[in-house]
């Protein structure tokens, strides 16, 4: 309908209310005693972005030690834990509570509410996930888990690892599965009770609908693993045997109750990135997202087929051929509502008016990063090439693209998106595209090659590897990939340090976006909102300008020429 | 159709038809160099007819990929560069096409159909052991899974950490009691039928030579089973334990050697005289330790 809109036609500020500054100055204390959904939401991203450097930290030695053949700077038993803590941290203590950080702080303001359903349970969740990692992490001062982020039985088993830091692994699965279940359950009262007047399910921010599928999936998924440790922590303390095969107990046991998590969990992981990408593509684009229908259904029906993949993790056990051809087909499924989106994603592009701000960049690196991952997974359901490429660094490099594009990439663009809006300033555009490209060439350095090291023989969790196999030059460039991709993430870290005093004043709408977070003031007052505007569309910001440009008496650009109804 | 046309209307056809070119070079040098890059863009094979087999169907699962990723990829970096911000343009306000969506959704699950139509076709091959050829080693036995002539070499293979041991012979999972054994190399012999019979006796391991088909789990309290067929005699293969069985996970390495079914069977008697010898050498220690008053 704005084909023959006029080009340059400014784009009216919208200052909703005005809201004074807190009468007191605030202490420091308020950060342990809130409830306010925005200083939890920021505790969560500024711990989780901690872990997320630890973990960084973890790849990083893991990389120098795989640097040179038969290396011999970290022992066995060092490499093992490494590679432990790095996967269980950056999944239970980065991406799944990052994306409840973002959804913390933006799902209230995106559908019009004043907090969470339950302020308290909120802070609750934020405690036990701290709490939780810093259970985790104590295990450093004396012996750290070294059975893998999987703890597959019979290894993770007392006869075979005996140290404390399995126990403490299984702590941690249960403390923050407790504050992600707690949380889940939160987001979920707050979408179907606290949406502002109008907002139907139809006209749902996109990012919304992800988080309501997370939390379901984590509602569904997370008594499964509980139940699993429980079970591990009473065989390694308490004499049970469920997992113990000399005593009648199944190791297989093991593998269908933690991949039956374990599979959801990566979509716990990237769904509310799906999410993120839907809401900024649009913005920079300067388009309607495409199909928004179809991007909703195809978020719940990766939910629904989310839960009928998990033995495609298994496919190398004895397993018959009925259930390999199931899961093999159950995978392929699961590909289309996936696809669904990537051309949904292309199309918003298409025909648009693409500023290429960093956020914009994250998502469109994080679509060609992401393909990959998709492609290659689909190699991987095909279970007879499964049981050539299962436990290489096909495998490594496959979960890689999706997992840093699904989720670091996806993460990166909503921080840069959504930190004007937390700190009321604008981030380095220049820094971030540093960054950005930085991050973007690292990370294919990096992984690339993993799929030609994998296809070559190489095994993943081996500390060493011969001179004569053939892998040195794949496993070289990786290891300078992953400096490159280091010093780009050192780059946004610096960005948002020296942004938080020295950036531009945001103002409370810098990029003209679509959704009610951007109708308040940035940061946004206690309380939010004033007044919970009605919404009348997906885009409720639009519709919001297009009012005031009526009413301050600027014809609609869209209307020019066209008689003009005054509300 | 003329509304998907609307969405999609082309800006310049002469840097269409360019793009479509360029692609197409690619995809055409992908496919036609694959065959030099084994290891590199595919898994390994040569050293069994399984491997061969998966070595294939993986070949045309890469075409197709390909080919998708050079679409996919291709249509988004057009668009970002097409469609980046310039003075004067307005973004057309689509919200969305639903041919156009069903077209891809229907496309995507069509190529998703053919792929698994071709898996199924090729599972037999993959999955089924083969007769032994002529110039093999015969056998007779009974324990899963078969060639159709029921003729096979059964291998029990025992992983556990950090070594392989193979005990030779038929019933070696029920009766190993005077079969021949050996750890770290396997010693095969060449054209005849290889049936494995995978245990642990401890954590999980994982049988993994890759030029002879696909890895398998050696999972306590169970049996797993695959095979292979090797054509070549005097060939090595080399491979290593693929599920992390623990600290020493990466020195936990095997070897296939294939040999001819006579130099298999003189190997097979001269592995029994060993490990005979070895048993009475240990008889004799005992006896010295014992008459020295140590034990």
């Amino acid at each position: 309908m704005a084909a023959t809109a006029p080009a340059l036609r400014p784009v009216p500020q919208v200052i909703a209310h005005e809201v004074t500054a807190e009468p007191t100055r605030a202490r420091w204390t308020e950060w342990f005693t809130t409830t306010d959904h925005k200083k939890i939401g920021i505790l969560y991203i500024v711990t989780t972005f901690a872990f997320f450097l630890i973990g960084g930290i973890e790849a990083l030695l893991i990389r120098l030690q795989l640097g040179a053949p038969n290396n011999t700077l970290i022992t066995p038993e060092h490499y093992n834990e490494l590679f432990t803590l790095h996967g269980t941290t950056m999944i239970f203590l980065f991406v799944v509570p990052m994306m409840a950080g973002f959804a913390n702080y933006f799902l209230p303001l995106m559908i019009g509410a004043r907090d969470m359903a339950f302020p308290r349970l909120n802070a609750l969740s934020y405690w036990l996930l701290l709490f939780g990692g810093i259970v985790f992490y104590s295990s450093l001062f004396w012996q750290p888990p070294e059975a893998g982020w999987f703890s597959y039985t019979p290894l993770s088993e007392h006869t075979f690892t005996p140290s404390g830091g399995q126990d403490a692994w299984i702590y941690l699965i249960h403390i923050t599965g407790i504050s992600s279940l707690v949380g889940a359950i939160n987001f979920y009262a707050t979408i179907v009770n606290m949406r502002a007047p109008g907002m139907g399910w139809g006209r749902l921010p996109l990012f919304v609908w992800a988080i309501l599928i997370y939390a379901l999936l984590l509602i569904l998924a997370l008594p499964v693993i509980a139940g699993a440790v429980t079970m591990l922590l009473t065989d390694r303390n308490f004499g049970t045997h469920f997992f113990d095969p000399t005593q009648g107990g199944s190791p297989l046991l093991w593998q269908h109750l933690f991949w039956f998590f374990g599979h959801p969990e990566v979509y716990i992981m990237i769904l509310p990135g799906f999410g993120i990408v839907s809401e900024i593509l649009p913005v920079f684009a300067r388009k309607p997202i495409f199909g928004y229908k179809a991007i909703a259904a195809s978020t719940v029906v990766i939910a629904f087929l989310a839960a009928l993949v998990w033995a495609h993790h298994m496919f190398q056990t004895p397993v018959p051929t009925v259930v390999l051809g199931f899961f093999m087909l159950s995978s392929f499924l699961i590909a289309v509502p996936t696809g669904v989106k990537i051309f949904n994603w292309i199309a918003t592009l298409w025909r648009g008016n693409i500023e290429f701000k960093t956020p914009l960049m994250f998502c469109v690196g994080f679509i060609s990063i992401f393909v990959v991952g998709g492609i290659t997974g689909i190699f991987l359901a095909v279970f007879p090439v499964d049981w050539q490429l299962t436990d290489t660094y096909f495998v490594v490099a496959h979960f890689h693209y999706v997992l840093m594009g699904g989720a670091v990439f996806t993460i990166f663009a909503g921080l840069y998106y959504w930190y004007p809006k937390m700190t009321g300033r604008m981030l380095s555009e220049p820094l971030g595209k540093a960054s950005f490209w930085l991050m973007f060439v690292g990370f294919n350095v990096t992984f690339l090659v993993q799929h030609a090291a994998g296809l070559s023989g190489m095994p993943r969790r081996v500390y060493q590897y011969p001179a004569d196999a053939g892998l040195t030059l794949y496993n070289q460039i990786s290891t300078v990939g992953a400096f490159i991709l280091g010093l780009g993430i050192l780059l946004s870290v610096i960005n948002f340090i020296r942004s938080l005093r020295r950036g531009a004043i945001a103002g409370p709408d810098p990029w003209k976006a679509n959704t009610l977070e951007w109708f308040t003031t940035s940061p946004p007052p206690v309380n939010n909102f004033d007044v919970i505007p009605r919404v009348r569309s997906v885009e409720p910001m639009k519709d919001i300008r297009r009012q005031v440009e009526r009413q301050s008496g600027i014809e609609h650009a869209e209307t020019a020429g066209q008689p003009v109804t005054f509300v | 159709m003329s509304r998907i046309r609307a969405a999609l209307r082309p800006e310049s056809s002469f840097r269409r038809r360019l793009v479509a070119a360029l692609l197409l070079a690619t995809i055409g040098s992908l496919v036609f160099a694959s065959g030099a890059f084994a290891g590199f863009l595919t898994p390994e094979s040569g050293g069994s007819p399984n491997a061969d087999q998966i070595h294939s169907l993986y070949k045309i699962i890469l075409y197709i990929a390909i080919v998708v990723f050079v679409v996919v990829e291709g249509a988004l970096l057009y668009s970002v560069v097409k469609f980046r911000a310039r003075r004067g343009r307005v973004a057309a306000q689509i919200h969305g096409n639903t041919r156009l969506e069903i077209t891809w959704t229907v496309g995507a699950a069509l190529i998703l159909v053919v792929l698994a139509a071709v898996t199924f076709s090729k599972l037999g091959s993959i999955q089924n052991p083969p007769n032994s050829d002529a110039n093999g080693l015969q056998f007779a036995s009974t324990t899963e899974p078969t060639p159709p002539n029921g003729k096979k070499l059964t291998i029990c293979v025992t992983g556990r950490q950090y070594i392989w041991r193979y005990t030779y012979g038929a019933n070696c999972s029920s009766n190993a009691f005077g079969l021949p054994y050996s750890y770290q190399e396997m010693v095969v012999p060449a054209n005849t039928t290889v049936v494995l019979d995978l245990q642990s006796t401890d954590v999980i391991h994982s049988w993994w030579i890759p030029q002879l088909g696909g890895k398998f789990d050696a999972v306590p309290g169970y049996h797993n089973y695959t095979w292979f067929k090797a054509p070549h005699a005097g060939a090595l293969y080399r491979g290593q334990c693929a599920e992390l069985c623990g600290r020493n996970h990466a020195d936990m390495t095997a070897r296939v050697s294939v040999v001819t079914p006579d130099q298999y069977q003189a190997w097979l008697a001269a592995q029994k005289a060993r490990i005979a010898a070895a048993n009475s050498q240990v008889i004799q220690l005992r006896q010295q330790l014992t008459a020295d008053g140590i034990l």
